[in-house]
């Protein structure tokens, strides 16, 4: 260095080492921009590729084909609401073979067809749901009976997939689900205009179904809400009281440095431990139900204690030290201090840290499987102590089974799931966005 | 102050509201088990639910093993009443049953499931035997041109399909299956790869000396990469198989049953030789089909008339219109029992005659 002190030239910046040294530097700038850039874009494509291979595949599941028929409402089948009691029609109604209804409705349609296994083939093409609409249908409306009303009914999976163009028509028979002959009578239909294809509003008011175009996603949805419901009660107080204490009152000591390094532990446990713990705990010392959202709640909120913790105590760390002297300078109590001051300002960064731990809690299912609350549930739960399953694992169950059209729901019920998962996130930002100060 | 006080208010609630639920008794019939027999367990409980006055029963797919270790643990409420099996119970559990006084069980058999070899429409068409399932995917072997027995196995160095069997073809082996919690991975072993292995003369002579030698032996399959646990969901492995055409696939005859546009099952033969079977509904039906095996369920009778319904649901699952020939559990891949079981097990059923083990 002692050289090039004493024949000191200023740099000449024009020169060409200095240009091409420049010039590297830019060209540094630049492929690490491209290569940032590129890194966005890659991250980007895989969602929109996710996102839109869910929606293209769930889009579908959100509708349903219907075959329009001519039923005839017969007295002989329904019995005569004029002549008896409303309950002994009602019990009538209940009673009633329906798929007679359809039968004698085909008969119409395909008089060509009499041999009995054929008939059983065309009723078919009608979801089995199609029973319960014609009896809700004729419950609501008496005097349907003894007249002839063109009906809209359910059509069954497998003529649902071949109207929406998931079966090829082109395939060998042998390999084909829908048969020839079903594929006749089907095409018949359609030309007739009787096969419509409309919004499937059952998806979203029904409970679960073993048939495709009877299942819904409503008793997912309140199952999980009432999941969430419990795990924010239990979670949220007690989360927010232990971050206030730990981080306000809390004497600095090696037992709270070591329940601090818990804590941060815990948030990385996976989230089948919980289960096992919620499985030993809450059902095997409580004898809590099984498969109730109660313990399904309760077993969340563990899970999301630890994240509502830590995030409720670096919002209360961001709140700055001069508030408090300021506070405590005018008189008041380090309680008065704490809640008249520092958790009203702490409460966005909280409010956000809590919906996320609330977010990560809708998507679970390994520590409900622990739990019981994978199953096959129908009812919609009307309490937390009622049998229920929730949004994730009305996923799991649908990709697992074996009929075709199911797939269409499982990608539908996940386009649910990211709805309420982006509306939550939305209310996150919205809330912080609000309430955020800036000092 | 305020938002403290309500949240304690909650928080006490919420505990005491746990406390005396307890108390409760069920009133609506609840079922674990299998997650083969699941499919036909709840289309029956939707039907009973939707065609009587009780209530939907509830249906948990926990597995063979974890339904029946839930159903032996005890009497009362907060126990199931009924499990669902892809194998017939064990006398161990008949006696961690007893031990938890659940002493009283009726045994249902519903009809059979065929497990099938399958893979993609273009790949090339293999018929297999027994003996070549066994000598490609057991993890030991017998050695070239020795029949087996104590000191003759080797390691499976099988790579491809015709070192097990000249006329298969030359594809490399690739074979994607349950993992050993299922029961199709327990039905396969004991079917599939102990039946190839059987054929061993050797292996018959170790089966007499030694017979926990002869299960580890016949029935352990090979973990080098050849064989893939593709996890419990048979949709998984048959979209696998649809992008891999080399693969072949292990999963219940219900899957195939949906997805025939879009894979093929190859026919497997019982012996070297003889005819090979397709699995067909009819061939899995009449037995021709080796690789089939039945399907249960135990129902507690200590909790029959406790817990409403139960009788109702039985009658239900053995009825001509669910688990007939024609019925709606045929429908979705069930293969029903011969009409005379069938009577048999619904008899059974409505006298809730007790289990017993041969």
């Amino acid at each position: 260095m002692s050289e090039t002190n004493k024949d000191f030239k200023p740099t000449d910046w024009h020169s060409d080492e200095m240009n091409a040294r420049i010039k590297r530097r830019y060209r540094k700038e630049k492929t690490f921009k491209a290569f940032g850039l590129g890194a966005v874009v890659v991250a980007a494509l895989f969602l929109v590729m996710l996102i839109g291979k869910i929606a293209s595949d769930g889009f579908f599941g959100f509708f349903q084909t219907s075959i329009e028929l001519d039923i005839p409402f017969e007295q002989s089948v329904l019995g005569n609401p004029r002549e008896m009691s409303p309950e002994a029609f009602q019990e009538q109604v209940k009673r009633a073979n329906m798929l007679r209804l359809i039968d004698a409705a085909m008969k119409e349609h395909f008089p060509e067809i009499t041999n009995r296994r054929e008939r059983r083939d065309l009723i078919r093409m009608v979801s089995t749901g199609a029973r319960g609409q014609l009896r809700d249908m004729i419950l609501a409306n008496p005097t349907l009976v003894g007249t002839t009303k063109r009906v809209s009914l359910l059509a069954s999976d497998d003529i649902d997939q071949l109207h929406k163009g998931k079966i090829d028509k082109n395939e060998p028979e042998a390999n084909r689900k829908v048969k020839d002959k079903e594929l006749g009578w089907y095409n018949k239909l359609e030309e007739e205009g009787r096969v419509t294809l409309h919004f499937h509003s059952t998806f979203l008011t029904h409970g679960d179904s073993r048939d495709p175009e009877m299942a819904g996603i409503w008793g997912a949805t309140v199952g999980s809400a009432l999941t969430l419901v419990v795990t924010l009660l239990i979670a949220f107080p007690i989360g927010v009281l232990a971050a206030i204490y730990l981080e306000e009152f809390a004497p600095k000591n090696r037992l709270t440095d070591l329940i601090e390094i818990n804590i941060n532990n815990l948030a990385a446990v996976p989230s089948i431990v919980f289960g096992l713990l919620g499985l030993a705990v809450f059902l095997g010392v409580m004898h809590l139900p099984r498969s109730a959202p109660l313990v399904g709640g309760l077993t969340l909120a563990l899970m999301t204690l630890p994240t509502i913790i830590i995030a409720s105590r670096a919002s209360i760390k961001a709140v700055p030290p001069s508030i408090r002297d300021a506070a405590r300078g005018l008189g008041a109590s380090p309680m008065q201090v704490v809640f008249h001051h520092v958790v009203p300002l702490a409460m966005p960064g909280i409010l956000t840290g809590t919906i996320i731990g609330m977010a990560q809690a809708l998507g679970e299912t390994a520590p409900l499987l622990m739990i019981g609350m994978v199953a096959f549930i129908v009812d919609i739960p009307g309490s937390v102590t009622d049998a229920a399953t929730a949004l994730p694992v009305q996923i799991f169950l649908w990709a697992d089974s074996p009929e075709r059209a199911f797939v269409e729901k499982t990608s539908a019920a996940i386009l649910v799931l990211l709805t309420f998962l982006i509306a939550m996130n939305g209310l996150a930002i919205w809330l912080r966005q609000k309430f955020e100060r800036h000092w | 102050m305020k938002k403290l006080a309500v949240a304690a208010a909650l928080i006490s609630a919420a505990t005491f509201s746990t406390t005396d639920v307890e108390a409760q008794s069920r009133d609506q019939i609840r079922i674990v088990g299998s997650s083969t027999v699941f499919p036909f367990a709840t289309a029956v409980a939707e039907e009973f639910g939707r065609t009587t006055d009780f209530k939907t029963p509830i249906v948990e797919s926990t597995g063979s093993g974890g339904g029946l270790k839930l159903f032996c643990s005890g009497i009362g409420t907060n126990h199931p009443d009924i499990t669902n099996a892809s194998r017939r119970i064990k006398k161990t559990e008949v006696e961690l049953c007893a031990k938890n006084g659940v002493t009283d069980i009726v045994e249902v058999k519903i009809g059979f499931d065929g497990i099938v070899l399958a893979a993609a429409k273009d790949a090339a068409p293999m018929e297999l035997s027994l003996r070549d399932l066994y000598l490609a995917l057991a993890a030991k072997i017998p050695a070239p041109g020795t029949e087996g027995g104590e000191g003759n196995m080797i390691d499976n160095p099988n790579k491809t399909w015709n070192q097990v069997n000249a006329n298969l073809p030359n594809k490399p082996i690739v074979v994607l299956g349950p993992p050993p919690t299922s029961g199709t991975r327990d039905a396969f072993n004991e079917l599939a790869i102990e039946g190839g292995c059987k054929t061993f003369s050797g292996m018959k002579a170790i089966k007499k000396s030694n017979k926990s030698a002869y299960k580890a032996l016949c029935r352990g399959i090979r973990e080098d990469g050849a064989y893939t646990e593709a996890g419990e969901n048979d949709n998984l492995i048959v979209q696998k198989l649809q992008t891999n055409s080399e693969a072949v696939g292990i999963f219940g005859f219900s899957f195939l049953d949906q997805n025939g546009d879009v894979i093929q099952a190859f026919p497997v033969s019982k012996k070297e030789g003889a005819a090979s079977q397709a699995p067909t509904f009819e061939a899995i039906a009449d037995g021709s089909y080796p690789i089939s095996r039945s399907l249960y369920f135990y129902v507690k009778k200590a909790h029959v008339d406790v817990v409403p319904g139960i009788r109702e649901y039985l009658a239900e699952f053995t009825s001509d219109k669910a688990a007939g020939d024609f019925g709606y559990l045929a429908d979705r891949g069930l293969i029903p029992l011969p009409d005379e079981d069938r009577a048999k097990y619904e008899e059974d059923a409505r006298n809730l005659t007790n289990l017993t083990l041969d």
